[in-house]
């Protein structure tokens, strides 16, 4: 493990920024204090690519695009779940700055956690189905309301926060926020056949789980509003499903589907 | 020796980017077994991080688009040393493609009655990008993404491959390793698929992730495929300039494209002096050289760049039309783009360049491997169009599944490979951590790279200096193999950047050595030592291969000349 003391301003800026940094493995490990050079706009990973670039090689982090993009750098400053690009170092002006994995995932190395489960989610919650052959005549106001689930950049900061999967690791049972976004986008769909109530209430969506805390909308760096627009709605349309007595009927008839 | 685990498919794709992605998908829905292998996550690979759209001539907005038209603006665009075969199919099929992704889900802005909006883009004539606001490399790879998860396809995330493997002549497998826990991996599959895009990483400012470092082009050049246009490399007109951390990242065409205005220190719409006509609009080469000589001549903004304004289209339509650019201006560089006009300047974006294809089936010039997307050359000549590049990775992408697919229906190969390449290509990927201490670090050579090619291979580029950069090129090369490591093989960004190095020296070496050879000035390719269009190289690519001597050797290739029904296009303007 790294020394704590590390310096690395360079001629022209004399001022440095304090950073910790979780390093350390499933085994455990520990916050490390790095100093680095501020630069005017730098942003958390800047710091942390300095210090892997400058200090400390093997630090582990992921990042692709630097520009709140992609999603790749999801991680807790503070313990508070954030896109390391997109969270500024000159935001914590006077406040320590402890940057950590997300916890709600197991920990690979350093910032890097294992989230492949949620590519096991995504596989199970059943497929876009379309009604016709494109191309589809669908009007502005049909679709508008697909475009704010549809910026979802998989950063799974919401799923990180939510208490059903750090708290009470729900995971074999619980899709989480971002798949709730999803599973809203595929069912809004004007040209969509799918049916995804009966894997919301019974499979693996289970979004009995949630009770609307409203944590997973507060972290959303693409602002996405999952409680209100996504939540909300799919459990309505699930209590719509499961006590019309004419579509529980219809379910019955049409029989589980996708193999839950 | 170390071991290793094996795993086997029909067919092997490397990258998951839109070409990939498409490949795999048409692969396995042929009923095939696929593998796909990225360096990051699923859905981070470059595509997602494209912007402005994706062009097809499908004439929604304007019902004059056709296919011809969209073929001669790419060819005019890559200033004729394009392949035009494929140019042509590229112009066909990309309706069919965006239409293809619309069926999966896929969704985009519409017009008015109903269909999907285009907007217009630098060099296009009509307006020809579909969109979803300025996010449309996410629809793209999360609409194949959920297409791809829905197949049997197996994906093998943050694995990298080091090696192409070979049983004679034909490519029959690869090897990587796993970045979680530094594991190899022995590939079997008798065709393989490269789509691991471009290298824009080799320079110092790029809107380019880490990913772009130019493994899949190097490989498939160590396998022996012949490589053209390499001295190619695209500087998009606007990047960001301010704050230092984000230099370079990408400032989408789309802001031109929604009616941005390009101004210098003194107030002046100076594209009126480079290009009256499509002002703004012009292409990318024509902008970007524009950009710079403005910066260069002393007109420049504040923090070196010039300025781009977009504040008269009024914040509702920022806001719906660009809100990925104004979130990420207004966090990242504290400006309103509602209010205040950008900063911009060029950054290196794309490379025209790359392994050597057949039009219809992407195949290499060797047998078993195939290749689609930013890796592969021929279809944008010597300048790409904006919009180009997604529907490239969806026409070709989907061919090079076909063609692959076809091939190993064909072809009952052995897979087995001589252990000696195996054992040879770990000796070269362990090596740094068993090289003596004191040895450099992989992040000082990269570094290195980046400012020798910033210089040396930039927008402009002379004899002298391209010269000079190739020294200095060659000298880090000799200098690259004794980097050290410390650490285990853990998860180690130190050690994926110390086999990064190699694919980014390699690739640069061949860039300057073919950008010596183009004496002219044609897209991309600016010699400020030779004035003009060269005639007679206006009728050949340059090819890249790797010798007989283990160097790479550039060789001139004649250009086929058009067929009449595609030439007889350009005569009636
Ligand atoms: C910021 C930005 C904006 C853009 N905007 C537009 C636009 O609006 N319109 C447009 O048409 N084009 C745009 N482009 C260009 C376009 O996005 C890219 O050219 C295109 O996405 C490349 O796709 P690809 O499938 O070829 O490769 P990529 O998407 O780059 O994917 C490459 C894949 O290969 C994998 N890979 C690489 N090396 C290895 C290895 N050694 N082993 C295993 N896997 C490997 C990577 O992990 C990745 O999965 C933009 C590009 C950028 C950078
Ligand atoms: S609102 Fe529901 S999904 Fe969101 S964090 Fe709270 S419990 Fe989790
Ligand atoms: S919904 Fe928001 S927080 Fe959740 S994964 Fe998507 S972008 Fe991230
Ligand atoms: S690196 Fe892409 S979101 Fe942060």
């Amino acid at each position: 493990m790294e020394s704590s003391q590390h310096r690395g301003a360079s001629p022209e800026t004399q001022k440095t920024v304090r950073i910790n940094i979780y390093r350390g493995d499933a085994e455990g490990g520990e916050f490390v204090e790095y100093d680095v050079p501020l630069v005017e706009g730098m942003v958390v990973l800047d710091a942390v690519l300095y210090v892997q670039a400058h200090i400390s090689p093997d630090l582990a982090v992921r990042w692709n695009c630097k520009a709140a993009h992609c999603g790749s750098c999801g991680g807790e400053v503070n313990g508070r779940p954030k896109l390391l690009c997109k969270t500024r170092v000159d935001d914590y002006e006077g406040e320590e700055i402890r940057v950590s994995p997300m916890r709600a995932f197991p920990l690979i190395k350093d910032l890097v956690t294992d989230v492949s489960w949620n590519y096991e989610v995504a596989r199970s919650i059943p497929e876009f189905k379309p009604a016709e052959k494109a191309p589809f005549t669908m009007y502005e106001e049909d679709v508008e309301r697909l475009y704010e689930p549809k910026r979802c950049i998989e950063c799974f900061l919401c799923q990180d926060v939510c208490h059903v999967l750090r708290s009470h690791h729900k995971h074999p049972a619980f899709a989480g926020p971002r798949f709730f976004a999803k599973i809203q986008s595929l069912e809004m769909h004007p040209m969509d056949t799918g049916h995804r109530t009966e894997y919301l209430k019974e499979g693996r969506g289970g979004i009995g789980f949630c009770n609307i805390t409203k944590c997973c909308t507060e972290v959303c760096p693409e602002h996405i509003n999952i409680t209100d627009n996504s939540i909300i709605p799919l459990k309505e349309r699930v209590v719509g499903d499961y006590y019309d007595p004419a579509k529980w009927l219809m379910r019955k008839i049409r029989g589980r589907r996708n193999g839950e | 020796m170390e071991r290793h685990d094996t795993v086997e498919h029909d067919i092997l794709v490397i990258g998951a980017g839109g070409a990939g992605l498409r490949a795999a998908i048409e692969a396995a829905e042929r009923g095939l077994s696929v593998g796909i292998v990225c360096k990051s996550l699923l859905g981070k690979a470059h595509t997602i991080m494209a912007e402005g759209g994706i062009a097809a001539a499908m004439g929604n907005v304007d019902p004059d688009d056709s296919w011809e038209t969209h073929f001669k603006d790419t060819m005019k665009s890559g200033k004729f040393i394009n392949n035009w075969r494929m140019a042509e199919i590229f112009a066909k099929e990309a309706p069919d493609r965006v239409y293809e992704l619309e069926e999966w889900g896929g969704l985009f802005d519409r017009t008015p009655d109903g269909r999907i909006m285009q907007r217009p883009f630098g060099a296009h004539t009509y307006r020809r990008l579909c969109h979803v606001g300025d996010r449309t490399g996410l629809e793209l790879i999360r609409t194949l993404q959920d297409k791809v998860l829905h197949t049997g396809a197996e994906v093998y995330m943050e694995t990298t491959i080091t090696r192409l493997l070979k049983d004679g002549e034909r490519v029959v497998g690869a090897l990587g390793y796993v970045r979680e826990t530094g594991r190899f991996v022995h590939f079997k599959a008798p065709a393989v698929i490269m789509a691991t895009g471009g290298w824009g990483r080799i320079y110092k400012v790029t809107s380019n992730s880490w990913e772009g470092t130019g493994d899949g082009v190097i490989l498939a050049y160590e396998a022996g495929a012949e490589l053209v246009d390499m001295e190619m490399v695209q500087f998009h007109p606007t990047g960001m300039v301010w704050p230092p951390g984000v230099r370079g990242i990408l400032v989408t065409e789309g802001v031109r494209g929604e009616g941005g205005i390009l101004k210098n220190s003194r107030g002046e719409r100076y594209m009126e002096r480079y290009d009256p006509e499509k002002m703004e609009l012009s292409s990318r080469d024509v902008v970007a050289r524009a950009n710079y000589t403005e910066v260069e001549q002393g007109r420049g903004s504040e923090h070196g760049g010039v300025y781009l304004d977009i504040t008269h289209l009024g914040p509702e339509k920022i806001k719906k039309k660009l809100p990925t650019m104004y979130e990420q201006f207004l966090k990242l560089a504290d400006v309103d783009i509602t209010r205040e006009p950008m900063e911009v300047y060029p950054t290196i974006h794309y490379t025209m360049g790359g392994v050597r294809v057949e039009a219809e089936t992407g195949a290499t010039t060797v047998p078993g491997l195939f290749a689609a997307g930013e890796v592969a050359g021929g279809l944008h000549g010597a300048n790409r169009l904006g919009g180009n590049s997604l529907s490239d990775l969806l026409v070709f992408g989907r061919r090079a599944g076909i063609g692959a697919s076809e091939y190993v229906k064909a072809n009952g190969y052995s897979l087995e490979v001589d252990e000696d390449q195996i054992r040879q290509e770990k000796e070269r990927v362990l090596r740094p951590f068993e090289n003596p201490e004191g040895g450099e670090s992989p992040y000082a050579i990269q570094s290195e790279l980046q400012e020798i090619m910033q210089e040396h291979a930039s927008i402009m580029r002379t004899e002298e200096s391209l010269r000079e950069g190739l020294e200095k090129v060659r000298a880090l090369k000799e200098r690259a193999p004794g980097v050290r490591i410390e650490g285990s093989r853990m998860y180690n960004p130190g050690w994926h950047t110390a086999l990064d190095i190699h694919f980014m020296l390699q690739v640069s070496e061949i860039i300057l050595m073919s950008a010596l050879e183009r004496r002219e000035q044609r897209g991309a390719q600016w010699r400020l030592d030779h004035e003009g269009l060269d005639e007679e190289l206006g009728k050949v690519n340059f090819v890249a291969r790797k010798g007989s001597d283990g160097e790479v050797e550039i060789t001139t290739r004649e250009i086929e000349p058009m067929p009449e029904h595609l030439s007889r296009l350009f005569e009636e303007d």
